[in-house]
């Protein structure tokens, strides 16, 4: 975002929200009450649309509160509701301790060999410049740069992600429908 | 800002590994599976700044994905739990043997 | 092509006559074999006595009794009444038997017979063997045995006493077993005993010659544990088996190092290869080590002797035929047929010489203190058979085989003496239903009264054996005696050195423990004389009025066998006592062992002036009459008390009579740890944990338990596809990040 270098401030706020985004995490996992694991993770969620922004995806960051934290959380908490499982009282429902200490060891394992693999040089002549893409909003706005491959380049995938949402929505309601007892 | 991008973004998604390791409640599963979406959509994003625009689209195509799959997938849970009567993963094992 | 002829002077010469025929020898008893054995697989089968309440079971001593001596009814079905005893129920083929089994042999002599007669008219004196082959057994590259059948000399001898006495034996035999319901079974082994004993001496290398050496160890188990329901008896059997094949491992080593060495294994061949090999070598000696191993073995030496004494398990006239006359000598004539090797190996020489003299002492004082009338004579084999084996040690090859040939004349006739007391024995006490031990000489006593033949023809084979003139004993171990002296003064041997001991000391040494034997010798045979024959009766009462002669079928060969004993010295009379024709024997085996013979004496025969000769032979003389003479007079067969009632020996009579307790000496060193080892290490370590638990029980374990992960896989849980899924994702990212 800034020209040239991060400056202090932008530093200072992409650490918070990044570090609020784990704290976040990490509670979200550990509740015993759904309705509290799905606020934790709405506050993630939207901790990360902030780390889009900073990221120079405005679109994106909008996206995500509005589709993400809007929309699919809600429909969590509302299955949620519906089914009447908002109890903590009925779910101490983790493992025992030595499934989670394995878990942990498993995770940890993973994350150090994604770090190891993360640690590869990136070549410079496949990147751009810095702040290009700062430069592409000044001149087209948010949400050119990302219709125009949308509607050309990823024609083929923009379709048949249409024809998925069609598929998902008559799944979910003939998943959803209650059974007749007749027949 | 790359590098601390993907830090964030590997911390997250193991988390959310471990809380599909560990939970049995399904609904909480499945928003761990949320969030390791969402990690990876934190990667993308952050690649996007350095290799050019694909990556945000990529994202979108996730995200859309995404809300197709948990539309399904809880009316699934829904199905589940008329059954079974449960979410609990551990009592649902009719696939078992 | 089936039948060729090695071609050699002799072949030619031979050609045309009964030497043709040489292969219809041990043919004819095979065809014996295979037609009592037919018999005897298809009628009814008895493998002991048939009445199991006569068997001995009061009996301590173990593993020595014969249980049956075919003295009783076989009576079919258990239970028997001991008045059928009268009525013999013998074995339905047993006519058949009787004419096949003795008449194969019979044929088989006289064929031996016109062969020895024709070869010595055309080829006696011939250099080179008489050499048949009938197919290539053997054909593996380097390797390359034939299936051949040699005539020399030395084969001719050992062919007329096998087949000779064996035929005697035979005729005997038809006596002794016919009340035994194995009768075809008992002559169809014996007939496979006399093929693999022709294929032994017969053959023309190595090879041939082991497989009648296994055959006959073979037939030895057969026959010793012939009445195997008795659990002793088969027990012998497997000893004298087992212990046979530690010599056999002995005789196969040495095999091994001669073709490994010289390439070849027939005879001749050898003969000739050992033109370029230096005397004294290390490895000829080695390779002859290993051979008198296998005589060890097979004839009953030191320290493989212990299957002789319970070799005595089995019939009688087994023990005539097997164990006095034929298999046990297999060993020394082993030493002669190799004596192309023994002659360039002082030192392996030596070694037989001083294991054949402490053999013969050992033997014979542990004969001193035997009350079995059987076992006596056992020792007395083994005894005997040290002193063949000083003889062919020696270097007297010719001395060895005169051995030989005497020593089964009247070893054989007081084994089938014995055979006939025994067999008047079992008659009384199985007329009295008694069960007393037949065969020990406590319970016997002036038998001479009731059994004179007997008595009288085992008087002149005692005589023989003690070495009085003009018997045959007394030429041959004469001969010995004196070649061993003669050797002492001057020969190969006494240069050589014993385990650091100069061999002319150790010659001595040992020419007077051949003395000391030669006395023990007439005071041990004296003794069984006087406690069987002489003397008051000790069989009891009701038991005496049966006892009688046996029938002549039995004493018939003890007549013929007397009459050998008697003149049997005349093959090889010495040149002090030119009574006849001197030294036939020895020159009649001279073209084949002499060369070997002059090698150890150095190029000279050997000679002692006749007054020294005189001196010696009087010397021995004299000791076999004054054992004789000391047996007589201070035994006293009126102390003597039957078995039942004899009170256990003390002190050192204890030890000789319980064999120096040398059978027990071996069980705890030997026998009890390989069990040890096989139980506990073998069994219950490798093949029931290792293999059986490890492998086999492993592998299903194994199975089993990758079955059940795979189930455990299969819970029909998300939660655990989630972690597999997991775990892959790790392990495929390792894989990466680890490259």
């Amino acid at each position: 975002m800034p020209k040239g270098d991060f400056s202090l401030v932008y530093t200072f706020h992409f650490y918070l929200f990044g570090l609020i985004a784990i704290v976040s995490a990490l509670l979200f996992v550990t509740r015993k009450s759904p309705v509290a694991a799905v606020l934790w993770l709405v506050t993630t969620m939207f901790c990360l649309a902030a780390l889009y922004v900073l990221l120079d995806a405005q679109f994106i960051g909008a996206i995500q509160v509005i589709v993400y934290a809007g929309a699919i959380m809600v429909v969590f908490l509302f299955v949620i509701m519906l089914l009447n499982l908002g109890h903590p009282s009925e779910l101490a429902d983790a493992r025992g301790a030595g499934w989670k200490l394995a878990a942990g060891a498993v995770g940890i394992a993973l994350l150090a060999e994604v770090f190891t693999l993360t640690r590869a040089k990136i070549p410079d002549r496949l990147s751009l410049p810095p702040g290009s893409g700062a430069q592409d909003i000044v001149r087209e706005g948010a949400i050119a740069p990302i219709a125009r491959p949308l509607f050309t380049e990823y024609l083929l995938a923009f379709e048949l992600t249409s024809v998925l949402l069609l598929a998902a929505i008559v799944g979910a309601v003939v998943l959803g429908r209650r059974r007749q007892d007749a027949s | 800002m790359l590098a601390e991008s993907l830090f964030f973004s590997a911390v997250l998604f193991v988390i959310g590994v471990v809380g599909v390791l560990t939970r049995r409640n399904a609904i909480i599963v499945f928003m761990c599976v949320e969030l390791m979406l969402n990690a990876v959509n934190l990667a993308f994003v952050a690649f996007a700044q350095v290799y050019g625009v694909a990556g945000q689209v990529f994202v979108f195509f996730v995200m859309t994905v995404a809300a197709a799959e948990a539309a399904v997938g809880l009316a699934i849970i829904i199905a589940l739990f008329r059954h079974n009567q449960t979410v609990n993963l551990q009592q649902i094992n009719l696939l078992k043997g | 092509m089936l039948l060729q002829n090695v071609q050699s002077s002799a072949s030619q010469a031979l050609a045309g006559t009964a030497t043709q025929w040489l292969w219809v020898v041990p043919l004819l008893p095979l065809a014996g074999f295979v037609i009592n054995g037919v018999l005897a697989l298809i009628a009814p089968t008895h493998f002991g006595p048939a009445d199991p309440a006569l068997a001995h079971a009061d009996d301590a001593t173990h593993a020595t009794h014969e249980a049956h001596d075919g003295a009783h009814g076989a009576d079919v079905g258990a239970g028997a009444e001991h008045d059928h005893a009268d009525v013999a129920a013998r074995h339905r083929f047993a006519g058949i038997t009787s004419f096949v089994g003795p008449a194969v042999l019979i044929l088989s002599f006289l064929l031996s017979a016109v062969i020895f007669w024709q070869y010595k008219s055309v080829a006696g004196d011939s250099h080179e063997p008489f050499i048949q082959t009938y197919f290539m057994w053997i054909p593996a590259g380097d390797l390359q045995v034939s299936a051949s059948l040699m005539l020399d000399q030395l084969s001719l001898v050992m062919l007329l006493v096998v087949t000779g006495v064996g035929a005697l034996i035979h005729i005997f035999s038809v006596g002794y077993m016919r009340e035994d319901p194995g009768y075809p079974r008992y002559f169809a082994y014996l007939n496979l005993f006399v093929f693999f004993m022709l294929v032994l001496v017969l053959g023309a290398n190595y090879p041939v010659m082991f497989v009648g050496w296994e055959g006959v160890g073979l037939c030895s188990y057969l026959l010793i544990g012939f009445w195997f329901s008795d659990k002793a008896n088969a027990d012998a059997g497997k000893k004298a088996f087992i212990v046979n094949r530690i010599g056999d491992f002995g005789f196969l080593v040495a095999m091994f190092m001669l073709f490994a060495n010289f390439g070849t294994l027939d005879f001749d061949g050898l003969q000739a290869a050992m033109n370029g090999v230096t005397a004294g070598g290390a490895l000829v000696t080695t390779i002859c080590l290993f051979l008198f191993l296998g005589c060890t073995g097979k004839s009953a030496q030191i320290p493989l002797y212990v299957w002789l004494p319970d070799a005595m398990a089995g019939p009688t006239p087994v023990s005539a035929l097997i164990h006095a006359a034929t298999m046990v000598t297999a060993g020394v004539y082993l030493i002669a047929r190799s004596h192309f090797l023994f002659a360039l190996a002082p030192v392996a020489s030596l070694t037989v010489v001083v294991i054949g003299a402490l053999t013969a002492i050992f033997a014979a004082t542990i004969g001193l203190k035997q009350w079995d009338i059987k076992k006596v004579l056992a020792y007395s084999t083994v005894s005997q058979l040290g002193y063949m084996f000083v003889g062919v040690g020696a270097g007297a090859y010719g001395a060895g085989i005169f051995h030989l040939v005497t020593h089964s004349f009247f070893k054989a006739l007081l084994f089938l003496g014995s055979g006939s007391v025994i067999y008047a024995m079992h008659r009384a006490y199985h007329a009295t239903h008694s069960h007393d031990d037949a065969q020990d000489m406590r319970n016997m006593g002036g038998l001479r009264r009731f059994t004179p033949v007997t008595f009288g023809l085992m008087w002149i084979a005692t005589l023989a054996i003690a070495g009085i003139p003009p018997f045959a004993g007394f030429f041959s171990k004469d001969e010995i005696l004196a070649a061993v002296f003669a050797r002492a003064r001057e020969s190969a041997l006494a240069d050589a050195r014993w385990l650091g001991i100069p061999g002319n000391f150790v010659l001595y040494a040992c020419y007077v423990l051949g003395l000391a034997a030669a006395l023990l010798t007439a005071i041990y045979m004296t003794r069984m004389m006087l406690y069987t024959f002489h003397g008051p009766n000790r069989t009891g009462e009701k038991e005496r009025e049966h006892l009688r002669e046996a029938p002549w079928v039995m004493t018939g060969p003890l007549v013929v066998l007397g009459i050998l004993s008697a003149i049997g010295g005349w093959l090889n009379l010495p040149e002090f006592l030119p009574i006849g024709p001197v030294g036939t024997l020895e020159h009649w085996l001279d073209p084949v062992v002499g060369t070997s013979a002059l090698r150890l004496t150095k190029g000279v025969a050997p000679e002692i002036a006749p007054s020294l000769e005189y001196a010696l032979v009087g010397a021995a003389v004299a000791i076999a009459v004054i054992g004789m003479w000391i047996a007589w007079s201070r035994l006293k067969p009126e102390v003597l008390v039957p078995k039942a009632q004899a009170k256990p020996e003390e002190g050192f009579e204890r030890v000789l009579e319980h064999k120096y307790y040398v059978d027990e000496l071996y069980d705890d060193t030997i026998v009890r740890p390989t069990y040890s080892v096989s139980r506990n290490l073998l069994w219950r370590g490798i093949d029931v944990g290792l293999i059986d638990g490890l492998m086999v029980n492993g592998s299903a374990w194994f199975a089993r338990g990758v079955g059940w992960i795979g189930s455990a896989l299969q819970s029909g849980q998300v939660g655990t596809y989630a972690w597999v899924l997991v775990l892959g994702v790790l392990a495929v990212v390792s894989a990466v990040t680890l490259r």
